[in-house]
């Protein structure tokens, strides 16, 4: 079925967003609750229910989140339930930790998607971090179904290099061209904020809750 | 691909949004919801909201005002005004704003930039240096609130913000605001040139042509503007109005 039929017919209503002190947790409320989907912050570990998709956002240093995680027992509890099969979207840092590893960091990552996070290296007259409105090309599928454009917003200083091809669900152009949204499984990526991308990144979101 | 925000900047004064012309002579412009809900089908680039009224009445943030903006706005948002504390900055990003814009705070608690960089990272912290010609024709960097302004020149003081973790700096001329007669290139040109974070041009934009030049010659990352957004025509009558997306896409090109 269509994502959009699917959205439209969902039986889920909840989104639970990690809540661990890194991120745009209120703009993420603010949106789904627009789309019309509950959304459930989720301060611990155990409060998780795999029945129901997860939003890990990030915002900041990926040493620093990833502590967190470890340090609440979230990192051990998302892989066990992304490995067995709930759908789980990892928004701008949040989409970075959950590949195996970051330059600008010493720990390990969620290695839910094999690939690792580098610092922007560009010419002089694209300033980091890549700061505004960009889009989303090559991405047909999945999460990008039924957008009349892929327009997002972004503010990054790091890009994930995941391993494999396969992993890739969108690149954008910002001197270079990086990999802006990734996928393996269930497990989803977006460098860019859905939840600041008016429409487009609304569309986003319902797509992703109607994934499951 | 390179873009340049757009920014309409609105100002809040008694829960109503107003537009002055040098720091002075508000004019109610109308509501802010509503004007964020125009923005919105115009796919604003983003938005920034000054409470001019915060700092000079030597209150905090009105955060039941910020969470039913916050509740509207589906791009990107800015809050400034009346910041003194992390607390409160911890407040306005919980409400899904995710950029704080310090401005008078910084001049005697420039700890303060530091502090809310160091929880949220450099990118959602933002400084508004406001700045205005003094006699002689040096150029000073200037407190609405009346505050003690920092001994340096604007450069001076700018390159310290970059310093010490602002992530972005809106560069606000006094004596242009309101004026709708284009920015002051100049100074744009010279901070921009000198610092490695975004500079956000504001004060004097009345047309599309002025954000191009504020662009191309001043070298701005983004451009800001109050009176271009809220004001139509010769007569300045209230209109909430945006570029199309249409014509944002190609005016930078």
């Amino acid at each position: 079925m269509e994502l959009a039929a699917k959205f439209n017919a969902r039986k889920i209503l909840m989104i639970q967003v990690i809540n661990y002190g890194m991120g745009n947790i209120g703009s993420i409320k603010n949106m789904l609750k627009k789309i019309g989907v509950d959304s459930q912050l989720i301060n611990k570990a155990e409060e998780l229910d795999p029945s129901n998709s997860i939003i890990l956002p990030g915002v900041g240093a990926f040493d620093n989140a990833m502590r967190r995680l470890n340090e609440s027992g979230f990192s051990a509890r998302l892989q066990e339930l992304a490995t067995g099969g709930t759908p789980l979207l990892g928004i701008c840092l949040g989409m970075q930790l959950l590949g195996d590893a970051s330059e600008e960091g010493s720990l390990e990552g969620l290695k839910l998607i094999p690939g690792k996070s580098r610092k922007f290296v560009l010419e002089a007259d694209h300033k980091i971090p890549h700061m505004g409105w960009n889009k989303v090309i090559n991405s047909n599928s999945g999460l990008f179904q039924d957008l009349e454009e892929s327009k997002f917003y972004f503010v990054h200083s790091y890009h994930f290099v995941p391993e494999k091809g396969d992993y890739i669900l969108g690149e954008t152009n910002y001197g270079i061209k990086f990999v802006s949204s990734i996928n393996n499984a269930n497990v989803y990526g977006a460098q860019f904020h859905p939840e600041k991308s008016h429409k487009y990144g609304m569309q986003l979101l319902k797509n992703f809750c109607a994934i499951k | 691909m390179i873009s340049y925000r757009v920014i309409p900047v609105l100002l809040l004064s008694e829960g109503g949004l107003v537009k002055t012309e040098k720091f002075k002579k508000p004019v109610y412009v109308g509501d802010p919801i509503n004007a964020i809900r125009i923005f919105n089908d115009k796919e604003v680039d983003e938005l920034v909201f000054l409470d001019i009224d915060a700092s000079k009445e030597n209150r905090g943030p009105d955060f039941t005002l910020l969470e039913q903006i916050a509740s509207e706005c589906f791009m990107p948002l800015g809050y400034g005004g009346g910041i003194t504390t992390l607390d409160q900055v911890k407040r306005i990003y919980s409400t899904g704003i995710e950029k704080v814009i310090l401005n008078s705070v910084v001049f005697d608690k420039p700890k303060l930039l530091e502090d809310a960089a160091a929880e949220a990272g450099s990118q959602s912290v933002v400084v508004s240096i406001d700045y205005k010609k003094a006699l002689f024709g040096k150029t000073k960097v200037y407190s609405h609130a009346k505050r003690k302004t920092p001994n340096m020149s604007v450069l001076e003081f700018a390159k310290e913000m970059e310093a010490r973790g602002a992530g972005e700096l809106i560069l606000n001329s006094v004596d242009q605001d309101g004026l709708m007669n284009g920015y002051d290139v100049d100074m744009i040109a010279a901070i921009s040139e000198e610092l490695t974070i975004p500079v956000v041009a504001c004060g004097g934009a009345g047309g599309i042509d002025h954000l191009i030049e504020a662009v191309k010659k001043g070298k701005a990352s983004a451009v800001a503007a109050g009176s271009m957004f809220v004001f139509h025509g010769p007569h300045k009558a209230v209109l909430i109005n945006y570029p199309s997306q249409e014509k944002l896409s190609t005016i930078f090109s």
